[in-house]
This record gives structure tokens, C-alpha cells and sequence, in this order.
């Protein structure tokens, strides 16, 4: 009887059902996700994976903005007809960097996690511009914007501070130069020995077909065609992260 | 819990508690639920011994069936692969021509061929290869760089005009305007001259001193008669079939700075099998020559 007694205290004071209650929860939520911080198996050894350059950022950020994760997953699913359709299944380490991650749980347009590199820099711009032109039966909106509107360079430096301090690695270095980085990476005239030094694989071009002027289409192409190259899967030891 | 309170006009036994004198009474569970509720129960931990569950230390337990996604998908793809193992050798190994003549190994091919278009090329030559906005239609009879087997392989194979395949197809058409290579009369000139040459209405006056234009500037790589050359990927230019539109104005600005198409080479993503599958298939879309 006494076990009941005390039971019934707790049903007839609201504060302290709310306090056990919310504990009994977090033991759940604590068992099922604090492993994943500790456990070393949970990112994969990778080689080639490094922080987003800049310009890639900035146009990461565009992604973000403009919502292209409503209809556009980056997760290749480890299924036959996934890999077969989209390249190497992804691995955590690949959107280590992500944050927040941009998996997706919806795809009314294709995946994205391996589009690096499959299209050309100009049909990337034809296709934002205007879907249709490339994709007869495309339902996506045209972003044709994006190629009239001038990159806000100003505030970079502070993204880059920002996502350091959630552990990418961004070093001194590269937030120091953030600017002059995010400027070059889309002029080949430019001196970008220091550049290549700081990110390895990146590309340097302009990348909307428009040299004259840094615009958010060069952003978020250079981010696009960046997607899913970065890790070098055939280094990648697949057999032991078999999982 | 030493004496059962029952409650007088049910005779259901109640759960002891009293609100105000009210007591709530303490029906059992529906036995169908109970059961299905202590069967889950076993089943899970069935489940957590089966499968890997529990978090430790250094990684988790893993279970007794060793099951994970990525094994499992190791496995299916060897297994679809083996299964198409002695068809994509004998692809890899054979001519295109002999594949040709093979009903079933032709019939296996074109269908490898069609999944790989929709998935690599769609994007460009449109879901019925019909091309527009400056990628070619593959259904038609003209071909740029040519439509025969041996043609459309090394096309696809090293792509057109990249900067990864040392074996690309490429040429370059001058920029005559924009380099000022010729005066902007003579663009006008061998602009009518075109349209005439394809058929369409044109100034008669100045089509006639296009010719020579023509002849001295064009003719190498569009041949005399303007009808082309794959060598060059030079497009016929009588068959009023263009990529980039056919008008007086797209034809002055082509002159005047061409657009010169793009095509990833393939070869290396899709391997020896799938740029032969490809081929076929493209071939035998009904401009195959």
C-alpha cells in the first residue's frame, strides 16, 4: 500500500508529474542519441573531406534560403536502385560539415548528394534560370534571379566564425581570408595560389558565364557542382564500415 | 491490497482510489490486448538479440544475424551483377555490328542502354532525345559529328569540347564578328547566303555576294555545298535542322560568336559496356545510319 500511497502523490501534484515525467523522456532521448556523439563508428574514416570554401558556403546558404530542400534531398540511400541511379550511397562523414544537414525527407526533384560534376556549369545556369528549357516536364520553379542578383560578400567572414564554432574546421587562416577567398574562386584572373593551398579539390572558374560580375548564381552553382566530389570513395574502406 | 473493495451495483471490483466519494472502478484489460501487448514484448527482445540494438562503449552489440544495410546492398549488387555478367563480357568483348546482329544480346542492350539514358543524358537531349535549346535532337538524320555505330561510340565514349578527355571531339568555329575577323557587311552577306542556301526567304541581291564570302571563310569546314562535315562536327548548313535556331538573327549571332556545345565524356562513369549499351541504343533511336 505504501508504493501506492506515494504513486498517488504524484498524480495529484501537476509539477511534480510534469518534473518525472519529463525525466522518464529524456532517459529515452539519452540512450537513443548520446551514443551516436561518442560512438567512433558513427563518421567514417574518409579521406578529401574538407570545409566548404566560401563561395561554396555562401551559395549553401542560397540553398537554404531559397528552400530547395522542400523537393531535393542530399541522402543516397544504401538500395540497389539509389546507388544505381545516383553513385555511392552517402556516408555520414560527408555532410559532417552540414549544418545543419540537408538530408531531406522529401524528393518531388531529384537527389542532390552526387550532383557535382555530372552537368556543365552552363547548363546548371540554363536550368535555374528556367527548368523548363532543359527539362520539358520539370514542375521547379524558375530561379532566374539569382543570376541579376549581386553576392552579399559582406557578412562571410561571420558565417565562416559561425560554423567554426559548432567544430568545422575552419582555420584562422581561412576565416582571415574569407573574402578575398569568396571573390576568387570565381575569377580565374585572380591569384589563387593561397586559395587551392587552403581547400583542396576545389574549382576555380566563373561559374554562371557572366565574368563580369560575382553573382549568387556563381554561389550556388559552385556549391552545386562541389556536391558529393569532395570524398575520395575509392580510398574509402567500405568493407569496414559495412553497417 | 488485503481485502478486494467491490463495488456495489456492478460487482466490479474497484481500484481503491476515492475522489470525493466517487470510486473508480478496475475493469481488466481486454484479453486480446493483454496478449498482443506481452507478445510484443517477447518479440522485442527476440528482435534485440537478432539485430544489432544496444549502444556500448566502442560501437554496439551487433546482433546474431550480422544484418546491416550496406552488406545487404554489397550483396544485391553482386548478385545483379553476376546475373548479367556473361552479357556485359560478351559486350565488352564483341564489335558493335556483331552485338547488332545478336537479336538477344542486341534486345539486352538497347534496354541497358534506354535505363542509362533516361538516367545520364535526359537531362540535356530531353526523355525523347528530341534535344532543343542547343542540344541536339538524337532522332533525326542529321548528326553532327556522325550517326554511324563506330561515330556515335566515340562520342559519347570522349564527350565533345571538355576539358577531362585528352580524346574529346573538338573544334572551334572563329568568332567572325567578335574577333573582327569580317566586316560586318559581309556577316550580313553570308547570313542571307545561309538562308538561301537553306531554303528560306532571303535577300537575293546579297545572297550573291555571300557565296564568295562563303566560299572563302566557310567552306572548309560547312564543305562547298554547305552540307558539312562530321570531321569537324561542322553542322550541315541546307537542311534548315539547327540547334540554335534557323532565324536571321540566331544565324548573325552564331556568325558573329558562335555558341559551341558541350558533352561530358562518359567512358570512364558509365565503362566500356554502358558506352557500347548507350550507343546502340541512341543508334537505334531512328537517325542511326
Amino acid at each position: 500500500m505504501s508504493l501506492l500511497k506515494k504513486h498517488a502523490s504524484l498524480e495529484k501534484n501537476l509539477s511534480l508529474l510534469f518534473v518525472c515525467s519529463l525525466v522518464v523522456v529524456l532517459i529515452g532521448g539519452i540512450v537513443e542519441i548520446a551514443p551516436l556523439f561518442y560512438l567512433k563508428n558513427t563518421i567514417e574514416k574518409v579521406e578529401g573531406m574538407r570545409p566548404y570554401t566560401p563561395l561554396e558556403l555562401a551559395g549553401r546558404n542560397i540553398y537554404i534560403r531559397e528552400g530547395c530542400y522542400n523537393c531535393h534531398s542530399q541522402m543516397i540511400r544504401p538500395f540497389r536502385d539509389e546507388v544505381e541511379r545516383y553513385g555511392h550511397y552517402s556516408l555520414a562523414a560527408e555532410s559532417m560539415y552540414d549544418h545543419p544537414f540537408q538530408w531531406g525527407s522529401k524528393r518531388t526533384g531529384p537527389d542532390l548528394a552526387r550532383v557535382g560534376g555530372r552537368y556543365s556549369d552552363e547548363w546548371h545556369v540554363q536550368h535555374l534560370i528556367w527548368p523548363k528549357a532543359v527539362v520539358p516536364e520539370s514542375i521547379m520553379p524558375p530561379y532566374s534571379f539569382l543570376a541579376r542578383t549581386p553576392l552579399d560578400a559582406n557578412d562571410i567572414e561571420g558565417h565562416l566564425v559561425a560554423n567554426a564554432m559548432v567544430g568545422v574546421p575552419y582555420s584562422e587562416e581561412m576565416i582571415a581570408n574569407a573574402a578575398a577567398d569568396l571573390r576568387a574562386q570565381a575569377d580565374p584572373d585572380a591569384d589563387t595560389s593561397g586559395l587551392e593551398e587552403r581547400y583542396a579539390k576545389i574549382s576555380i572558374r566563373d561559374f554562371d558565364g557572366n565574368p563580369g560580375e560575382l553573382t549568387e548564381m556563381d554561389a550556388l552553382v559552385a556549391y552545386l557542382q562541389m556536391l558529393g566530389t569532395l570524398v575520395d570513395l575509392e580510398a574509402y574502406k567500405a568493407n569496414e564500415n559495412l553497417r | 491490497m488485503s481485502e478486494k473493495d467491490i463495488d456495489a451495483v456492478s460487482g466490479v471490483e474497484t481500484t481503491g482510489h476515492s475522489w470525493d466519494g466517487i470510486k473508480e472502478l478496475n475493469n481488466p484489460l481486454p484479453r486480446w490486448w493483454l496478449w498482443t501487448f506481452y507478445a510484443t514484448v517477447i518479440w522485442s527482445i527476440g528482435y534485440m538479440i537478432y539485430y544489432p540494438s544496444i549502444p556500448l562503449i566502442e560501437g554496439s552489440t551487433m546482433g546474431i544475424s550480422g544484418q546491416t544495410n550496406r552488406a545487404a546492398l554489397k550483396e544485391e549488387i553482386a548478385f545483379a551483377n553476376q546475373a548479367r555478367a556473361e552479357r556485359f563480357a560478351r559486350i565488352e568483348s564483341e564489335d558493335l555490328e556483331t552485338i547488332k546482329a545478336d537479336d538477344n544480346l542486341y534486345r539486352f542492350a538497347i534496354a541497358g542502354g534506354n535505363s542509362l539514358f533516361k538516367v545520364y543524358c535526359t537531362q540535356c537531349h530531353g526523355s525523347g532525345a528530341a534535344g532543343g535549346g542547343g542540344y541536339p535532337n538524337l532522332n533525326d538524320d542529321a548528326w553532327l559529328w556522325g550517326g554511324d555505330l563506330e561515330n556515335i561510340y566515340l562520342t559519347i565514349n570522349h564527350g565533345v569540347r571538355n576539358d577531362e578527355d585528352d580524346d574529346a571531339r573538338f573544334s572551334d568555329m572563329p568568332a567572325f564578328g567578335a574577333d573582327e575577323i569580317l566586316e560586318r557587311d559581309e556577316i550580313g552577306q553570308v547570313t542571307e547566303y545561309v538562308l538561301k542556301i537553306s531554303g528560306q526567304d532571303h535577300d537575293a541581291e546579297l545572297a550573291v555576294a555571300g557565296e564568295t564570302v562563303y566560299a572563302d571563310n566557310c567552306s572548309a569546314c560547312h564543305a562547298e555545298d554547305g552540307t558539312g562535315d562530321i570531321e569537324f562536327g561542322a553542322p550541315n548548313l541546307t537542311d534548315a535542322i539547327s540547334m540554335y535556331g534557323n532565324d536571321r538573327e540566331t544565324i548573325l549571332a552564331q556568325i558573329h560568336k558562335p555558341q559551341l556545345g558541350v558533352m561530358p565524356p562518359w567512358g570512364e562513369r558509365l565503362g566500356e559496356a554502358g558506352v557500347k549499351q548507350l550507343t546502340l541504343y541512341v543508334h537505334g533511336l531512328g537517325g542511326g545510319q
